[in-house]
């Protein structure tokens, strides 16, 4: 069963005519080409495909892509000014305290705390791993991911004051 | 790993789902969040013709204060929705406790209230706490809608009494008896898992500090929530302290059959099981102190 689709993903229109059982994270990839969204469990447990639907992060591989239409969707392209432009603050403090080796969790991991991190809720280290306890990284041990987001909310609450 | 194909349907009202439920019976799966249904067909361990996506029936969508000061929950409300209601978590504070057990934040952005409670996991959080706090699940299909109490919901592993044609489309939850306090307690390998066991506790106290009412619900105890109606007797009238907490524990579990598989054997699971009321209750209490001193 195909029918016609029109998903907003950055800002940018995609319209495509698809089966209606392709999942949202086939669509990103290979309908739209952006192909920083990861895909790893395919089963909701693993996170990498994480992207946000109307601002609230939710894992694309468990999600139909027919389902976003009339959302506004946002992948890990949409961070960094350009290919070449300025890192995201979060992505900066990620670089910075070598917050990834392979680096295969870590859009997903960008786009789920993101939002928490622009929110200006006080985080801690707690709050912190709470929030990315649907993530898994297989390098890190995690101790750098959580340095990087304290480090990034520490730098925006100064920025803010 | 990826879905089989389907014939798709997204209605925009109740009516319309209920036409298609009647006209596809077993044949059509409702999906709602689709935290569940969608690994289910990535895995093609379901396989449905039809799939009718509520996603667009906008009125199955709220959280309303129910006048004898309970709440009633429709069917699609999110469950990061609930989580965030002052309303809710204010009105039951066990959804509170429940809730921020129920996987990961992406997924409750995602997951639905009612699509838990139908798909009925007994691993799952939602359906254990609306057994504790005495449930109604309303179900809707042409012929008419049917209230059920939540403990007469479930029927086994992923089976409720609901009909092919019949959708959930609200739970109301009664309101909880005053100076009381809730607990929510399990254990997982990894945070966010299925719990191996776990234990739902709805404890009130009389102003002597002995107890008033107790509710406990079982999580992973059987193949369905179990309320453990005798342990709740048996703690009603006095102190709710480390003794008579381990008692009722131990008699919450005694007749029940956990599943054995390569997480943990029944015996393993039946001892968590004990373990999480045990800690629940004793939670719940001192909660309820701390409400009511």
């Amino acid at each position: 069963m195909k029918q016609e689709v029109s998903i907003s993903i950055n800002g940018t229109v995609y319209e495509r005519t698809i089966d209606v059982r392709m999942l949202l994270s086939d669509f990103i990839r290979h309908e739209a080409r952006l192909t920083g969204t990861h895909v790893g469990c395919e089963h909701g447990v693993c996170g990498a495909c994480t992207v946000q639907l109307d601002g609230e992060p939710v894992r694309s591989c468990i999600m139909l892509a027919i389902q976003a239409e009339g959302h506004e969707l946002r992948t890990v392209e949409s961070l960094a000014n350009g290919v070449d432009g300025e890192l995201h603050p979060l992505q900066q403090a990620f670089h910075e305290t070598h917050a990834l080796q392979c680096g295969y969790c870590t859009a997903g991991i960008l786009m789920s705390i993101e939002p928490l991190v622009e929110s200006g809720e006080p985080l801690d280290e707690e709050r912190v791993r709470e929030a990315l306890s649907g993530n898994l990284c297989r390098c890190t041990g995690y101790q750098q991911i959580v340095e990087a987001v304290l480090l990034a909310a520490a730098r925006r609450a100064e920025a803010v004051e | 790993m990826k879905p089989p194909p389907f014939e798709l349907h997204r209605p925009t009202s109740v009516e319309e789902v209920l036409s298609l439920l009647a006209e596809h019976g077993d044949d059509a799966k409702v999906l709602a969040g689709g935290q569940s249904l969608i690994p289910l067909l990535n895995f093609r361990l379901a396989r449905p013709e039809v799939l009718v996506d509520i996603n667009r029936v906008t009125e199955l969508d709220r959280i309303s204060a129910s006048p004898d000061g309970g709440i009633s929950i429709g069917a699609l409300t999110r469950q990061a929705a609930v989580e965030a209601s002052e309303l809710a978590v204010t009105r039951n504070p066990l959804l509170g406790d429940a809730l921020r057990l129920v996987a990961h934040p992406q997924i409750r952005n995602r997951g639905t209230f009612g699509g838990s409670v139908a798909h009925a996991d007994p691993a799952a959080e939602l359906p254990v706490a609306i057994v504790a706090t005495d449930a109604t699940v309303s179900v809707r299909s042409r012929g008419g809608e049917r209230r059920i109490p939540a403990g007469e919901f479930f029927v086994s592993h992923l089976t409720t009494v609901m009909a092919d044609d019949e959708l959930l489309v609200s739970v109301d939850l009664p309101a909880v008896p005053e100076r009381c306090g809730t607990a929510f307690e399990e254990f997982a390998r990894r945070s966010g898992d299925y719990a191996l066991g776990g234990a739902a506790a709805v404890v009130a106290l009389r102003s002597d500090g002995s107890c008033a009412s107790a509710a406990l619900a079982l999580l992973g105890a059987g193949d369905v929530p179990i309320r453990a109606r005798e342990a709740e007797s048996a703690v009603v009238g006095r102190p709710i302290d480390a003794a008579s907490a381990a008692e009722a524990a131990r008699q919450a579990v005694r007749d029940t059959s956990p599943i054995s598989n390569m997480h943990g054997d029944a015996d393993y699971r039946r001892r968590v099981v004990e373990a999480m009321v045990e800690r629940a209750l004793l939670k719940a209490a001192g909660r309820a102190e701390a409400r009511s001193s």
